[in-house]
């Protein structure tokens, strides 16, 4: 069996801020590639893994989107020889004040994030959290070489590398999302032993967390029939309670709400009970926050669904999985493929 | 206004405040630290004794009659954590040990008990916030040490948690935890390498300095000094002021070198001792800084209350982000405060105690 837990150690490890997904994208591109029949890379930097299927042409297409981009944080000014930062995608001030990080300047610099004493911020703050503007990064080093190193507008990755924890579980930042970019690996290994009909198209999309610009421009590439996106969800732990979360460790979740498409969900799920993989329904209202909401829409509209790996402690660089859920979402999104029949397009209907 | 004229720190020197900075040793579990400085002191052949409190003593005599006896204290514990109480699931409840601002814990990855299990605490996620509640720090009620869900028993409440920040040097300053004051016990086995010929220098490798400078009482009992120095570690509150205002509560700043101690919150230290440190760091051409007067302490805080009183001072490295996950101090304060220690040792005698004070 594919074990992908070297793959998603390394990728972890990768800067790969939103817009810019270089120094991930190779490494993707590199572990796919033997799962792969064509490595594309998309004008905006999404990566395409294609496999193709064996019905007869034109052949059906599935998209499978996770994106591979992380949130983190970009230089603003450089002050007396400190770093003053804003964020990429959303970061909660609270996790900052003692966090390494690293500046990625004229060449890679480790840093600290430092919360000033009292003294030196404004009187409002008191005992409340520091606002992102009033934190320093310091990468230890002389003023006139900071100042030398650092620039306006150089991201900043965290520093926290991946560590194992109890149960086969990991922690580390960015599992959000690149747990769904291992699960994809993994769904990729098993098609390449296994026969499917319909072509697919897996995509480590850019841009998620701030602009969902990946998402929606992959389908003008891919032109497929169907979308559906990975994504993390909420589980229950620590800060994490009520209908948004779900158990950890427990299974995986298949979306449901306005981004879904009845039909694809009932596929999905009826794989999911025939194979025993364990999953629940994630209710989202209005929006699902995830790729699905810009596939969805994207040209004449696709049928779409999302699927969710839960995580603890999401956007904080101690975000928590269970390598099982991983390795269930990636064996349900192959086993669904390839139980797509040639003609199953013809089938999407709403059943009103 | 770095110091670079002082002598490189030595590769020797890096790798023990390594070894130092990554062990574990929140007050009143000092255990890890320990075996570090008794390895070292048996490297050297060097005697010592571990006393009730779980302090190192060395004892290093000249052999001269009526010396000079000088002690000299360093730390070897850190502000940690303690697990308090197991929850359901490899999620405990925890306390913090010494003074450790609570905005630091969320999202940072810690090590617990003696077998260094990882675990962190997280923290609820951002999109599950109001933008109200993001202003109030999370409490400690609300964070857990979480072990991952096969971590349930594995932990007793009463073991102690420390942060998992690896240390690491770019050749200009080191980052890693405990530099508050693994820095102190490193300089101290130094200069217990090259010990002065005439005086008797007694070195003290402290416990329970964050909980209240417990163990440097009874060192300094057992010792019964003529004179004291706390080699300590404090914070460099040289960052930029919100509004770009003159910072000038700075408490000390990094590269002015070792930061003499005038008076703190606990000591008023004795101007003799003052003095002769300055005069060292004159004639050896150190740089050092004052320590603006404040609160905050040392060890010298206990020890020069001890019998019948012990003339006593404090010289520490500027750290900055002491008891936080991570500080950083620089190479040319380190150093400094080698070289300055050491002239300190090559003068001192007992002419400072005729002086009056």
């Amino acid at each position: 069996m594919y074990d992908s837990l070297p793959f998603l150690k390394k990728i972890l490890a990768l800067p790969g801020l939103s817009g810019y997904e270089s120094p991930v994208r190779q490494v993707i591109a590199d572990e796919w590639g033997p799962f792969v029949d064509e490595l594309q890379t998309s004008r905006l930097g999404n990566l395409y893994g294609i496999r193709r299927g064996t019905a007869s042409e034109p052949r059906p297409r599935i998209l499978l989107a996770a994106h591979m981009d992380a949130i983190g944080l970009m230089v603003t000014q450089v002050q007396n020889g400190f770093i003053r930062f804003t964020r990429i995608g959303g970061v909660d001030p609270r996790i900052l004040p003692g966090q390494k990080v690293i500046v990625h300047g004229r060449r890679d610099l480790p840093g600290v994030i430092g919360q000033p004493s009292p003294r030196l911020l404004p009187e409002f703050i008191g005992k409340k959290t520091v606002p992102m503007e009033y934190l320093l990064i310091d990468v230890g080093l002389s003023t006139e070489e900071t100042r030398a190193l650092v620039r306006t507008g150089d991201p900043i990755s965290f520093a926290q590398p991946p560590i194992e924890l109890t149960d086969n579980t990991l922690a580390g930042h960015t599992l959000d999302n690149r747990a769904s970019v291992a699960a994809l690996s993994v769904c990729l290994h098993e098609l390449s032993t296994i026969r499917h009909t319909w072509d697919v198209w897996a995509v480590a999309t850019v841009q998620e967390e701030e602009t969902l610009a990946g998402a929606i421009t992959s389908p003008y590439d891919v032109r497929p029939d169907i979308a559906v996106a990975i994504d993390v969800t909420f589980a229950k732990g620590p800060g994490g309670g009520g209908y948004k979360t779900v158990p950890f460790g427990k299974g995986i979740t298949l979306g449901w709400g306005p981004n879904t498409h009845p039909a694809i969900f009932e596929v999905f799920k009826k794989v999911a009970e025939h194979l025993d993989i364990p999953f629940q329904t994630e209710v989202s209202p209005a929006q699902s926050g995830t790729d699905a909401m810009d596939l969805q829409v994207s040209g004449a509209g696709l049928p779409s669904l999302y699927i969710s790996i839960p995580i603890r402690y999401m956007h904080t660089p101690v975000e928590l999985v269970s390598m099982k859920d991983i390795q269930r979402a990636g064996h349900l999104l192959a086993q669904t493929v390839a139980s797509l029949e040639a003609d199953f397009v013809q089938q999407i209907r709403w059943e009103d | 206004m770095t110091s670079e004229q002082t002598k490189p720190l030595s590769r020797h020197f890096i790798d023990l405040v390594e070894k130092l900075s990554n062990a574990s040793g929140v007050s009143g579990a000092e255990g890890e630290v320990r075996i570090v400085v008794k390895e070292y002191l048996d490297s050297l052949k060097i005697p010592y004794r571990v006393d009730a409190l779980g302090n190192v003593l060395v004892e290093h005599s000249c052999g001269k009659p009526n010396a000079f006896r000088l002690m000299l204290a360093a730390h070897m514990d850190e502000v940690g954590l303690m697990i308090v109480e197991e929850e359901e699931g490899g999620l405990y409840h925890f306390e913090i040990v010494g003074g450790i601002d609570l905005r630091v814990l969320p999202g940072k990855t810690v090590l617990v008990g003696k077998q260094r299990i990882p675990a962190i605490i997280g923290a609820k996620p951002i999109h599950l916030t109001e933008p109200d509640e993001r202003k109030s720090p999370i409490t400690l009620e609300n964070l857990r040490i979480d072990l991952g869900p096969g971590g349930a028993g594995k932990v007793k409440p009463g073991e102690r948690a420390v942060f998992s920040t690896e240390f690491h040097d770019n050749g200009f300053s080191f980052t890693g935890k405990a530099l508050d004051d693994r820095l102190g016990v490193a300089i101290l086995l130094t200069l217990l390498e090259n010990p002065p010929e005439n005086i008797d220098l007694l070195a003290a490798f402290t416990t329970q300095e964050e909980i209240g400078l417990r163990g440097a009482r009874t060192a300094a009992y057992a010792f019964n000094p003529d004179a004291a120095i706390a080699v300590d570690a404090t914070p460099a509150n040289d960052l930029p002021v919100w509004n770009d205002d003159e910072n000038i509560g700075y408490n000390t700043r990094m590269g002015f070198g070792p930061a003499l101690y005038v008076a703190d919150g606990y000591t008023l230290s004795d101007p003799r001792l003052v003095r002769l440190v300055q005069d060292c760091a004159q004639k050896s051409s150190i740089p050092y800084q004052i320590r603006q007067p404040g609160g905050g302490g040392t060890d010298a805080g206990s020890i020069h209350k001890q019998r019948e009183g012990i003339p006593s001072m404090s010289i520490s490295v500027p750290i900055r982000f002491a008891h936080t996950p991570c500080s950083v101090a620089w190479h040319s304060d380190i150093a400094g405060m080698v070289d300055l220690l050491q002239s300190v040792l090559h003068t001192i005698n007992n002419d400072i105690l005729a002086l009056p004070r």
